[in-house]
């Protein structure tokens, strides 16, 4: 009896310390970012990936300003926080990266396809991993506000609602195990809810990021790679429709969001 | 070949804030590769900064610099318009030296 009393009251006293602990904790990483933020490593990417955009680059020795990501041929201020879109040119919805793709093989005259099958940070995609950041960064501060005018963009919409709650794999997970309430964490990380808008610069907002931990430059779709990694289901492939849906899907419910990208992260 | 440098430099208060971020792999020699061969070290070795071409600062540094590393300082003296350069030299022999205008 007297055992087992001290039993529950030393149970009682370790749940009151990983209370204190996870507030702290949190606090810890906040200030830890705080710290970092002011030299976030990403604006070397930022200044690589400008670079990069006015370059004269591959066969046909094209420099990418040409390219329309939205608000004309050129226009980058503001382009991110409407993206994912439509674009008549290649009768499809596309995010950043899906974008980036179509415009290095029509201006540039790359090969997509190969650049897609690419390794995250090698070749070409670590190319990307700038021009995104630059671009990203050209909309810092800005509202996103993703169209929704184009049936095509309300279908991709929809469609990447149905993937985010889509449960499969041997964990049977899906988007929504972790990502449909607040207070959900990852170990010590902190879970956004992406199924409401979670807050300026939180979420679908803070993508791109650099990554302390790995020190790299993290994409939406290198996001996206991972969190599959995680539930232990297969990629559904890089620029692939199933991911741009999720970005749709991400940025509708993120409306009003102030874009952060590209952030730290830990 | 190394990517560029971002400084920004500030006048402050009878001086000049020095804000750097370096593009390097800082990497420590201690680390394996996936086939279980050592990734052999490569990180800056040396920093140092000029104001208006005369040295006011210089660092040695090792492994225990983290990638991709952020420096700041503070130089006395310093006033807007003065140009700051900023260089390093890496265990490779690797140089790369940039330069910021005091705002």
């Amino acid at each position: 009896m007297t055992q087992a009393r001290s039993l529950i009251a030393a149970a009682c006293l370790a749940a009151a310390g990983a209370v204190q602990a996870q507030t702290s904790t949190a606090d810890g990483i906040a200030q830890y970012r705080a710290l970092l933020a002011d030299g976030n490593p990403a604006e070397l990417w930022e200044i690589k990936g400008e670079g990069l955009w006015k370059q004269r680059r591959g066969p046909r020795n094209a420099s990418l300003e040409a390219c329309d990501l939205g608000k004309g041929p050129g226009v980058v201020p503001g382009a991110f926080v409407e993206l994912p879109r439509f674009f008549a040119d290649t009768r499809r919805v596309q995010d950043l990266e899906s974008r980036l793709l179509s415009c290095m093989q029509a201006l540039q005259g790359f090969d997509a396809a190969a650049i897609a099958a690419t390794p995250f940070g090698r070749g070409e995609q670590a190319n990307l991993e700038a021009l995104v950041a630059y671009i990203a960064a050209a909309s810092r501060g800005l509202r996103f506000n993703l169209p929704q005018g184009h049936a095509e963009e309300r279908k991709m919409a929809e469609v990447g609602k149905r993937v985010f709650f889509f449960r499969a794999g041997p964990y049977d997970f899906a988007c929504a195990s972790c990502h449909d309430a607040a207070g959900k964490r990852i170990r010590l990380q902190e879970l956004p809810n992406l199924t409401l808008n979670p807050g300026d610069g939180v979420g679908f907002a803070a993508w791109p990021a650099y990554r302390v931990s790995s020190g790299e430059l993290w994409t939406m779709q290198r996001r996206l790679n991972d969190c599959y990694r995680q539930q232990r289901f297969p990629y559904p492939g890089y620029a692939s429709d199933a991911s741009i849906a999720l970005g749709v899907y991400m940025g509708v419910q993120a409306r009003g969001a102030v874009s952060s990208a590209p952030s730290i992260k830990r | 070949m190394s990517d560029p440098m971002r400084i920004r430099a500030q006048a402050q208060g009878g001086g000049a804030v020095v804000r750097v971020l370096m593009s390097h792999e800082m990497e420590t020699g201690q680390r394996k590769d996936a086939a279980g061969k050592t990734i052999p070290a490569w990180h800056i070795t040396e920093v140092s900064a000029a104001l208006n071409g005369k040295t006011v600062l210089t660092a040695q540094w090792g492994t225990a610099i983290a990638k991709n590393p952020f420096t700041e300082f503070v130089v006395k003296g310093a006033k807007a318009g003065d140009k700051i350069t900023v260089s390093w030299v890496d265990n490779r022999g690797d140089k790369r030296s940039d330069e910021a205008v005091i705002a």
